[in-house]
């Protein structure tokens, strides 16, 4: 039973990185870039959602809308504002300015919303399921997580292989120079794919905040991590690999956590990836790319 | 196009670099200049032995470092706005040995580094003498700084061993060792339980330390410690496989010797797992009522070790001059603070200190006096100092009911 309430709760906190996996994976896939701002994405998806249900007392539905609209403007004014200018720069660049990003919009946050922790209501406001006279519960955030998991999985997927925008992204992560010859807009087609992750940010944030209900303008650094994580675990650029990675990682944790020592957890988490890499370089469902030389 | 613009931008940017440069070298020559000026003043004042007229516009000038933003801010808040409360009232009341107190607050955002820096900052400004740091870790660092310019301080609320291990410092609240300590003694005493199940933030020295006297003294006392669960700073969100353990061994008291904020999120999810312990806190737990949108009825029956009740009778002037000022009730970080600063008045008087003393002589006749000074504050009556720097004072504990701390 005990085995039982430990796997739930992974999967139930695997979820939660899974979905933020998605974005992550989506933005590196295409733009081949690490973009660490996106868990403060999160936060501020989380924010805009905790201002208008609990301050402004709108319905919940309107939260994660306006929180999906700002994150999605926010996402692209941060692509054309902080990496658009440094396309042709080194990778290294890039990803300290998005380091910079990342605390410039927490500390953009902490000066808006001030320091002191809130609790974020739960959007989700079903029951939980309860088995085995209570010692078993799944709640209602963690079924509406999975379910919106895979949902967003197999809309991407779609996507990508059956639009042309997703032909273009697919093109756009294969070779840039060539989609350029194309004729494919490499611009439009790396705002679109911004566009897109930090939608899934806003969702995830929300999602994350109606299991975890801390919120602070520091919420995103660490889930956005352990996502990147679950990320290159289930092989970067893939999107099954991002839900199966975050799942995988989250039931690791909370099982490290009963069995081994609550202590470890991270570590171990950690461990296992670098495992992972030294044995499958590219990730679990990572595709190899052979080089022509 | 693009050009143009990138050559504005590093105009600007030199333009700044030139401004910093130049707003900072002026500030040196006013510190240079203030620093002949008290020589000059120090020589007058060996001269004439009635110095009091000569610079009655000299002013001790107390420095606070504290996190004023970031997860710790309801405490360094808390700090900074009482003892700006108290000064005011020392002020008011004709100052220390009759020289008025300047008083600067500095952010460390709970962070060592950020800390140390802060106290540079408050040294350029003349610091004689320092409250904090609030939270355990910084002021551990900053104690270091501290004591290799032998200036005094007192931290407020650094409960931490290590924290007063320079002679120089001394503080007001209990270390993290008699907080597990009377903790436990207190559990016992009153029967509250004797199984027990401890989470615990394995990543702070605050939580491991008072973890460590509690162990040690519950063996004592004949409490059985069946759970013992750790977090760290940054796997703190899900609680679930912790509690779940602690509710298989079958824990009656929950002992939570870690912050509020992470408090919180362990009664939120213990109640959603219809577990219902008896949660005991320490003074970390002070604050959880802060928490915007809390649901107070989480912490329901939650009790806590704390020396400070904003609903004591003997707390209601300070309360109601906090609440005026600022507009919420002081938790006990603030009284801890308030009580510093009279602690540093008390200490002052005693040994005479005058602001154009050196700060080493200041820290020098300070030690003597905080060992010789017998104060009744907020967070204690008859409170005295050791030469350790360690508070002598009764352990208290409270509950919460309704939303508000009662005293047990």
């Amino acid at each position: 039973m005990s085995f039982l309430s430990c796997l739930i709760s992974g999967i139930s906190l695997g979820s939660v990185y899974a979905i933020i996996a998605l974005g992550y994976t989506m933005v590196y896939g295409i733009a081949k870039m690490l973009n660490f701002a996106h868990g403060d994405i999160i936060m501020v998806g989380a924010f805009t959602a905790f201002t208008i249900v609990s301050s402004l007392g709108m319905p919940s539905m309107m939260g994660v809308l306006a929180a999906i609209i700002l994150c999605t403007a926010l996402g692209v004014t941060v692509e054309r504002i902080a990496y658009k200018p440094l396309r042709g720069a080194s990778s290294l660049a890039v990803l300290i300015t998005a380091i910079g990003v990342s605390y410039f919009l927490q500390n953009v946050v902490l000066l808006i919303f001030g320091p002191n922790p809130k609790k974020f209501q739960s959007v989700v406001t079903l029951p939980g399921l309860k088995l085995a006279g209570g010692e078993l519960s799944i709640s209602a955030v963690t079924i509406v997580t999975v379910i919106t998991c895979l949902l967003v999985m197999a809309v991407l997927t779609t996507f990508i292989n059956r639009t042309k925008m997703g032909q273009a992204m697919l093109a756009v992560s294969e070779d840039r120079g060539a989609a350029t010859l194309m004729g494919i807009n490499v611009n439009g087609t790396i705002a679109l794919t911004f566009a897109i992750g930090s939608a899934l940010a806003a969702v995830a944030g929300v999602l994350y905040c109606s299991a975890y209900d801390t919120l602070t303008p520091y919420i995103g650094s660490m889930p956005g991590i352990k996502a990147f994580v679950a990320a290159v675990f289930g092989g970067i650029g893939s999107i099954p690999g991002a839900f199966i990675g975050g799942i995988v990682m989250g039931i690791i944790e909370q099982m490290t956590k009963k069995y081994i020592s609550s202590q470890l957890a991270d570590a171990i988490v950690f461990a296992v990836l670098i495992i992972v890499l030294l044995v499958r370089p590219t990730g679990l469902l990572g595709r190899k790319i052979h080089e022509k030389v | 196009m693009k050009k143009i613009l990138s050559l504005g931008l590093a105009a600007v940017l030199a333009a700044s670099l030139t401004a910093c440069g130049g707003s900072s070298s002026s500030e040196t020559t006013t510190a240079a200049a203030a620093e002949t000026e008290a020589a000059a003043e120090e020589t007058e004042a060996a001269e004439d032995a009635p110095a009091e007229a000569a610079d009655s516009d000299a002013a001790f000038k107390i420095g606070m470092i504290g996190p004023l933003t970031g997860g710790a801010a309801a405490y360094g808040l808390g700090v900074r706005n009482a003892a700006e409360l108290a000064i005011a009232e020392v002020n008011a009341a004709g100052g220390i040995n009759g020289y008025q107190v300047e008083y600067s607050a500095q952010d460390d955002e709970h962070d060592a580094e950020k800390c140390v820096n802060a106290y540079n900052t408050l040294k350029d400004w003349g610091m004689q003498m320092l409250i904090g740091a609030v939270t355990s870790k910084p002021c551990i660092a900053v104690s270091a700084e501290t004591a290799a310019d032998n200036m005094f301080q007192i931290t407020p609320s650094g409960s931490a061993v290590e924290c007063i291990a320079e002679d120089n410092v001394f503080r007001v609240c209990f270390s993290d060792p008699d907080q597990g300590k009377a903790s436990a003694q207190y559990i016992a005493d009153n029967n509250l339980a004797t199984k027990i199940g401890v989470i615990y933030d394995s990543s702070t020295e605050y939580s491991t330390g008072i973890l460590e006297s509690f162990q040690a003294e519950a063996e004592a006392q004949g409490l059985e410690i069946v759970a013992e669960e750790a977090f760290t700073a940054d796997n703190a969100t899900d609680f679930s496989v912790q509690i779940d353990n602690c509710r298989e061994a079958g824990a009656e008291l929950m002992f939570m010797p870690f912050y509020y904020t992470e408090a919180s999120t362990v009664l939120k999810q213990c109640a959603d797992k219809d577990y219902k312990p008896i949660f005991f806190g320490v003074d970390g737990m002070d604050g959880i009522l802060t928490v915007e949108n809390f649901d107070a009825s989480l912490a329901e029956g939650v009790m806590l070790l704390t020396p400070f009740s904003a609903d004591e009778d003997s707390s209601k002037d300070f309360v109601e001059a906090y609440q005026a000022a600022y507009g919420e009730v002081p938790n006990q970080f603030a009284a801890d603070a308030y009580d510093a600063v009279y602690a540093i008045k008390a200490a002052a008087e005693q040994a005479n200190v005058t602001p154009d003393m050196e700060i080493s002589d200041i820290c020098e006749a300070m030690k003597v006096a905080m060992t010789e000074i017998t104060i009744d504050g907020l967070t204690g009556t008859g409170m005295t100092w050791n030469a350790s720097g360690e508070p002598e004072k009764a352990p208290k504990a409270a509950m919460i009911v309704d939303g508000a701390y009662v005293m047990q």
